[in-house]
């Protein structure tokens, strides 16, 4: 059974805070209430642009064995899920994951008009904007937006990495970057910088750009304290593959286990950019995606957490239909996206394989707007109205 | 002692035209007169800027055709590697230079401007030589004339292969190139048709390059028909389409509300007093120098609202750190892993849109490195980021192996010792405060600063006091 020490947790990292923490960042520090307690949306980007074709392979269909002489995979080593689809070797956690029901597909995702540079369409991605339009908010920032304001929320979206990305930046509410909860906590923990926050309080207007900033300040200190409190009340003891994703899954796993109040983890891996000598590359990648993949489910299932978790892959776009003349592929447009969880409404193959014959100059076409993905998972998972935060009304999808 | 109002004015030029006030020259400009200031900083700026280039003509004829399409079939996907990697550090040496060029050069004004356009003409792109010819074609014209330096960047090679106008033909018209010249370059979104893009791009069909760089026009390629573009009717080609975005009004108000958020506000824009600049700069014939003649001398430029009210971009930050604290970098690259850190890298603008600038500089994680960044310094501590690697240039090839960077560096503090040498320690404090700071300084503020600062020495002092007082939120302003 589930231990719910949330309430008491609470009270205690306060307390413990309240050693140091001056009386204007504990105001700051107490969590504000999300609409979806408990539930937790982890999304994984594959940098670079990942070959869907190669990743889940259309082991019957002649034009792909005949479009890559040198790269295609074989029908014999693929794990085969349907008559017509199979996974990449390397993917063996998640043939698993799709044998017990944890794991849904959904082939031919893409957005109009797609754009093949890397960093214009992850930029679409994130945003979540028309190809021809540039926006500087990103779709979790203003999920952020709409449920931190008024009263903020602490530590609503992390990024595991460096640094925050376009997708958890809203206009005034933003996930915080980490790459370790101690290392985090120690570039915050000042003495000077706990005071000198403090002093904010009594003479900035938050809507001033020196408002602004101290807010974001004592956010940063109260987060930081928050995400290592947490990240220590009850650490994921499961083994998870050393590697710098496995490291990160686990922390994941340690702050839903502590039941920390974040709704969104973002983790990234890469990269997926195959141009030359694919195969090794591909393989090695899939294969540290795949084994963290396992270890975090197995890890949440036997915890009791698998349940109100979704985990959401996605790249900024596939790769031509067609090897290239480095025993590679070169970027392409419609691709697939996975969605792993214990809640899944549908899972499998959601739709049908992409069409190999009806392209576009030699890319795949896209059959599902991934913004009726983001819409679907603001609505169905996160609870909220989708259309104030992708700017307008996108179809819903029912797998979730 | 000069008056603070008056230091304060002093200041506010210095940070807004330029990247703040050096230390080193700080106490000959507090003895000159506010008339001085402004002519000062334009004669300044006067002398046509010398190019910026990391590459001998040995390196360039390498280059030439390094990007995607000339030539670059002959090369082997292995030299084609090679090449990528070498075009890549010598743009991050590029990106150095300017730099440093930023922190020492007494043309302030120009350098700032210049880096208001390099993220105005956003581009990215693989291809060195190209990427030097269009940084010197934006000095070159920083403060010239908006007309010619909207030609010149047009026919860059960087903005052409950017913006894929080499694929633009007569038979199959690409209307990127068209798109963004009228949405990001000149009209603005809302003041164009979709038919107005698509007659423009016919237009530019021909436009492209050479494998040397240079613009050329392929006749072949080239649409000759008649097209309309906003309103006007005739067998236009690229200048011609140029010079119709510029008889537009609308480009000048785009381009002088965009020069006011850059140097004035970025949160509060009085449109009447906009739409007052454009007219004069329209009139000019677009005269850049006039315009920021209007902008600078403007009484309303002092207004307090606009004063200490901008968040310093990280460029901004870390060159106006450095001319108050001159230092000798241990190993200079690691600026670059500083710029990615704190979200702007020279010469990787976010998108064609430029970097958005203001609230969106700061989030939790670059807050607390900026605050941090002056110990880091002072500490010779490392700052080690995962080489979360540009596919767009790495390829693929990069690993995502992390770097770590030492940012050490020799600190030069004699000119802030000498500059307030005559300073007794009681007002060290808050006389070092009016100098770091363009926001009052409150007492309780100052208060805390005063309780973390070592006062063994003068030295300790003024050395504690002025690293503490970075490391606060009043100094990411200006």
């Amino acid at each position: 059974m589930l231990i719910r020490r949330r309430t008491f947790l609470k009270t205690a990292s306060l307390a413990a805070a309240s050693l140091w923490l001056p009386r204007f960042l504990q105001a700051h520090a107490r969590p504000g209430a999300l609409p979806v307690r408990g539930k937790a949306l982890v999304v994984v980007q594959l940098s670079g642009g990942n070959d869907g074709l190669n990743t889940v392979v259309p082991v019957r269909n002649d034009v792909y064995y005949r479009e890559r002489p040198r790269i295609a995979i074989k029908a014999a080593d693929a794990l085969r899920l349907t008559e017509e689809a199979a996974l990449h070797p390397a993917l063996k956690g998640l043939k698993g994951l799709y044998d017990s029901g944890d794991l849904a597909i959904l082939h031919n995702v893409g957005y109009p008009n797609p754009d093949r540079s890397h960093f214009r369409s992850m930029d679409i991605w994130h945003s979540a904007s028309p190809a021809h339009e540039y926006w500087h908010t990103g779709w979790i920032g203003r999920y952020l937006d709409a449920q931190c304001s008024p009263q903020p929320c602490l530590a609503p979206a992390i990024e595991l990495g460096d640094a925050v990305g376009l997708a958890l930046k809203g206009q005034q509410r933003k996930g915080i970057a980490l790459r370790e909860p101690a290392e985090l906590r120690a570039a915050t923990r000042s003495a000077y910088f706990a005071e000198y926050a403090a002093t904010g309080a009594a003479h900035a207007p938050a809507e001033t750009p020196i408002g602004y900033l101290y807010k974001t300040m004592t956010d940063a200190i109260a987060s930081a304290d928050y995400i290592f409190e947490k990240s220590q009340v009850r650490p994921s003891t499961a083994n998870y593959p050393d590697t710098p994703l496995g490291r990160q899954f686990k922390t994941v796993a340690s702050l839903l286990l502590s039941d920390a109040d974040t709704v969104v983890y973002y983790l990234s891996l890469g990269s997926f950019d195959t141009h030359i000598n694919q195969p090794a590359q591909h393989q090695r990648l899939l294969g540290q995606l795949d084994a963290a993949l396992a270890a975090f489910a197995a890890d949440l299932k036997a915890n009791g957490r698998w349940n109100d978790t979704l985990v959401m892959t996605f790249s900024e776009f596939g790769r031509r239909v067609g090897q290239n003349a480095s025993g590679g592929t070169d970027h392409g447009t419609a691709n697939q996206m996975f969605f792993l969880g214990g809640a899944l409404r549908r899972q499998g193959l959601l739709n049908t394989l992409p069409n190999l014959t009806d392209l576009d100059q030699g890319d795949l076409k896209f059959d599902t707007d991934f913004r009726q993905v983001y819409a679907t998972v603001l609505e169905r998972w996160l609870e909220v109205k989708h259309p104030p935060i992708l700017g307008q009304a996108f179809r819903l999808l029912d797998f979730i | 002692m000069h008056d603070s109002l008056a230091q304060r004015r002093l200041q506010h030029l210095f940070w807004r035209a330029g990247f703040g006030p050096a230390s080193s020259e700080w106490p000959a400009w507090l003895r000159r007169p506010e008339e001085v200031w402004w002519p000062m900083l334009r004669r300044l700026s006067a002398q046509d800027p010398g190019e910026l280039f990391v590459t001998d003509d040995v390196v360039r004829g390498l280059f030439m055709g390094v990007g995607e399409f000339a030539r670059v079939e002959e090369l082997t996907p292995e030299e084609r590697r090679e090449r990528r990697a070498q075009s890549r550090d010598l743009l991050q040496g590029l990106n150095l230079l300017w730099l440093e060029e930023m922190t020492l050069t007494p043309a302030q004004l120009r350098e700032k401007v210049a880096l208001f356009w390099h993220g105005h003409f956003a581009s990215r792109n693989l291809n060195i030589v190209f990427q030097q010819d269009l940084l010197h074609v934006i000095r070159t014209h920083a403060l010239g004339n908006f007309g010619d330096l909207l030609r010149a960047v047009s026919k860059s090679a960087a903005m052409l292969a950017f913006l894929n106008n080499q694929q633009n033909r007569k038979a199959k018209p690409n209307e990127n190139f068209a798109r963004e010249v009228m949405e990001l370059f000149t009209l603005g979104r809302g003041h164009y048709t979709e038919a107005d893009i698509k007659e423009a791009a016919r237009a530019f069909t021909g436009w492209g390059f050479n494998a040397k760089g240079e613009f050329v026009f392929r006749q072949n390629q080239h649409d000759r028909g008649v097209k309309t573009v906003l309103g006007h009717t005739g067998r236009f080609d690229g200048d011609d389409v140029l010079d119709i975005l510029l008889e537009q009004r609308q480009t000048a108000r785009f381009i002088a509300r965009k020069m006011y958020r850059f140097f004035v506000n970025d949160e509060r824009v009085p449109e009447e007093r906009v739409l007052g600049l454009a007219d004069r700069f329209y009139d000019s014939g677009y005269d850049i120098s006039l315009l920021l003649d209007d902008i600078f001398t403007a009484e309303w430029f002092y207004d307090t609202e606009n004063m200490g009210n901008q968040i310093k971009s990280p460029v901004m930050l870390w060159v106006g750190l450095r001319r108050a604290l001159p230092m000798t970098l241990d190993d200079p690259e690691a600026q670059l892993l500083l710029q990615r850190a704190l979200g702007q890298v020279l010469f990787h603008p976010p998108n064609v849109a430029g970097w958005p600038g203001g609230r969106t500089w700061i989030d939790a994680t670059t807050l607390m490195l900026r605050l941090r960044l002056p110990h880091i310094l002072a500490a010779g501590d490392a700052i080690d980021l995962s080489a979360a690697d540009d596919d767009d240039i790495a390829m693929g090839q990069g690993r995502a192996s992390r770097l770590r960077r030492r940012l050490t560096a020799e600190l030069h503090w004699e000119p802030l010792f000498e500059a307030f040498a005559r300073t007794p320690d009681d007002d060290l404090l808050p006389a070092l405060a009016r100098y770091l700071w363009q926001t009052p300084a409150s007492d309780d503020r100052l208060a805390v600063v005063r309780k973390h600062l070592n006062a063994t020495s003068r030295e300790q002092l003024l050395q504690t006091a002025a690293l503490q007082l970075m490391a606060t939120p009043e100094y990411q302003l200006c």
